[in-house]
């Protein structure tokens, strides 16, 4: 079944390119002598959006610092666009639970960050009219020179997002990204961000502790459980997109959810 | 029972209950300031002109203010009190220059590098706790009696503030931060003047506040223990000579050249740490 519903949301014809790919990644904390991950293979498809879910400590925070290239690999291949990932790439986006904006700076300056620091000062003042289109793209446009304590949770989260695509990364890699705003607006951003990420055709990864989170956004949800921390079930998600709201309450969700809880350690999500 | 009963209540319609503040806590600002110097110069006063303490240990309020018009005559029409001012001052701007930056070159040693605060450290706690005003003898046989030996008192005691701001700062950036600065590729250095520095900017800031007042503490301290011919050696002349309403006098004029360091500091961190105004505010 899985091959066929993926089938479905590629153009006929095309087949979807490889971005990312994890064969046989592992880590082992060798101080204190803890595998965190087992053995993993994963593969991301160009324009796919993916989440892994699984209880506190199952290995997805190592596993996304892997693909970030914050934390090196005990054994296994990572490769991003055919390249291995040896450190962090100007071609990964990434994402925190915390939108980190800094508060001396303006959200344009915000937002064109990592270009300063990758390529200086002047090719960041450069990037300025892209900068802006991205704040119009999520929806916070005139909001150039507003310092980070001006803005709420959400729209800081969607700068965040804005300096995220700046770099034009091949992959993005959300790290529980809406977790620390209310339930209404979380619901809001993760219903923008699947906009965002039809828009841009963007490749993304989720990290996540929420099961409807993951169904709701996902293509593909990886469940994953820990000791060491591996795949134990994949699970494609065939509702059409784009994605609603409404969708929550339909019994092809219900179905999806159940699938993937009965997966996971009941308790772990209390 | 009635609402009858209840006086209050039927004069204010549907208010049941408000927030009481009692009139004490009610007083404006200015009105409880002035009104507090007008009870103390009275006490003052009143303790003096019943002749219970002797002129040489409390002057009058009214002498005070003698004094005063005449220090600030003397200083406004450039009398000899302007020159031991304008040493009094340079020894002050050097001191906390010399002390930012010895102190914020240590501080990033300190807080950015681990030899820093392995080895470093400990040695700057071990200084810090000594009583730095004991060294002054030692200032003066290695430095004479002029201007060296105050500045050299002074940067000392000012350095260690700023030692511990700076360093204090440079651990005040989360993991988050970090880590954002890290996926972006950041250098070891970007990542400090971009981001911990700036980051820290408050705490640096209170380092400084607390070596503005010591800096001033050192200078008159070197003065007095090392003569010359600054404003804290006419302070000492006026006391031996027990003219205790003329020290008054002199510390008051002191006193406002501190608190115009310490407006310094203040204006300067809220222009810098403009993205912070609670702690501006709180410190004004």
């Amino acid at each position: 079944m899985s091959v066929s519903t993926l089938e479905a949301f590629v153009p006929a014809g095309q087949k979807a390119r490889p971005v990312y790919e994890l064969r046989r990644v592992s880590k082992t904390y060798a101080r204190r002598n803890i595998q965190a991950l087992g053995s993993v293979d994963l593969t991301l498809t160009e324009g796919s959006f993916s989440s892994v879910i699984g209880a506190s400590g199952c290995g997805k925070s190592t596993l996304l610092k892997i693909m970030a290239g914050l934390v090196p690999p005990s054994s296994g291949s990572v490769m991003l666009a055919g390249k291995p990932v040896t450190g962090p790439r100007r071609d990964i986006g990434m994402m925190f639970q915390q939108a980190t904006l800094f508060p001396w700076k303006t959200a344009l300056e915000n937002i064109v960050l990592p270009i300063e620091i990758r390529d200086g000062k002047a090719a960041a003042r450069a990037r300025h009219d892209e900068a802006r289109a991205l704040l119009e793209l999520v929806g916070l446009k005139g909001f150039d020179s507003v310092y980070p304590s001006e803005l709420s949770g959400g729209m800081a989260q969607r700068a965040a997002i804005c300096r995220m695509l700046i770099t034009e990364p091949e992959v993005l890699l959300l790290d529980e990204p809406f977790s620390a705003l209310d339930e209404l607006t979380r619901d809001y951003m993760n219903m923008e961000l699947q906009r965002i990420c039809l828009a841009r055709k963007a490749t993304a990864f989720l990290v996540t502790h929420s099961i409807s989170e993951a169904v709701i956004l996902s293509d593909t949800v990886y469940v994953m459980s820990p000791r060491p921390g591996r795949f134990v079930e994949t699970v494609e998600i065939d509702l059409p997109r784009p994605r609603t709201l409404d969708m929550v309450t339909t019994p092809r969700f219900g179905a999806l959810v159940d699938r993937i809880r009965g997966h996971l350690d009941k308790g772990s999500f209390l | 029972m009635s609402q009858a009963t209840l006086p209050a209540a039927t004069s204010q319609a549907d208010t049941v209950w408000v927030e009481q503040v009692s009139w004490f806590d009610r007083i404006p600002r200015s009105v409880a300031m002035a009104g507090l110097a007008i009870v103390f110069i009275a006490i003052w006063q009143m303790v003096s002109s019943v002749g219970l303490v002797s002129p040489i240990i409390l002057p009058s309020p009214s002498e005070t203010l003698r004094h005063i018009i005449f220090v600030g005559n003397n200083l406004l029409s450039g009398g000899y009190m302007l020159p031991a001012l304008w040493l009094t001052l340079q020894e002050l701007v050097i001191s906390f220059a010399l002390a930012i930056l010895i102190g914020f070159t240590l501080g990033v040693l300190v807080g950015e590098t681990v030899f820093g605060e392995r080895a470093v450290m400990p040695y700057l706690v071990a200084l810090d706790t000594m009583p730095k005003v004991a060294f002054a003898p030692i200032f003066i046989a290695w430095l004479g009696f002029g201007i060296e030996s105050k500045v050299a008192l002074a940067t000392f005691i000012a350095t260690f503030p700023i030692v511990v701001g700076t360093a204090a700062g440079l651990h005040a950036a989360d993991e988050n931060a970090r880590m954002a600065f890290k996926t972006m590729g950041a250098t070891r250095w970007q990542t400090l003047v971009k981001m911990k520095l700036p980051t820290g900017m408050p705490q640096f800031f209170t380092g400084l506040k607390i070596a503005s007042v010591g800096v001033m503490a050192g200078v008159i301290t070197g003065e007095f223990l090392g003569g010359g011919k600054g404003f804290g050696e006419l302070i000492r002349v006026a006391s031996t000579n027990l003219d205790t309403g003329r020290v008054f006098a002199l510390i008051l004029y002191l006193s406002l050249l501190g608190l115009a360091t310490y407006g310094l500091v203040i204006w300067l961190e809220r222009k810098i740490v403009f993205w912070q105004r609670s702690s501006a505010r709180i410190a004004s």
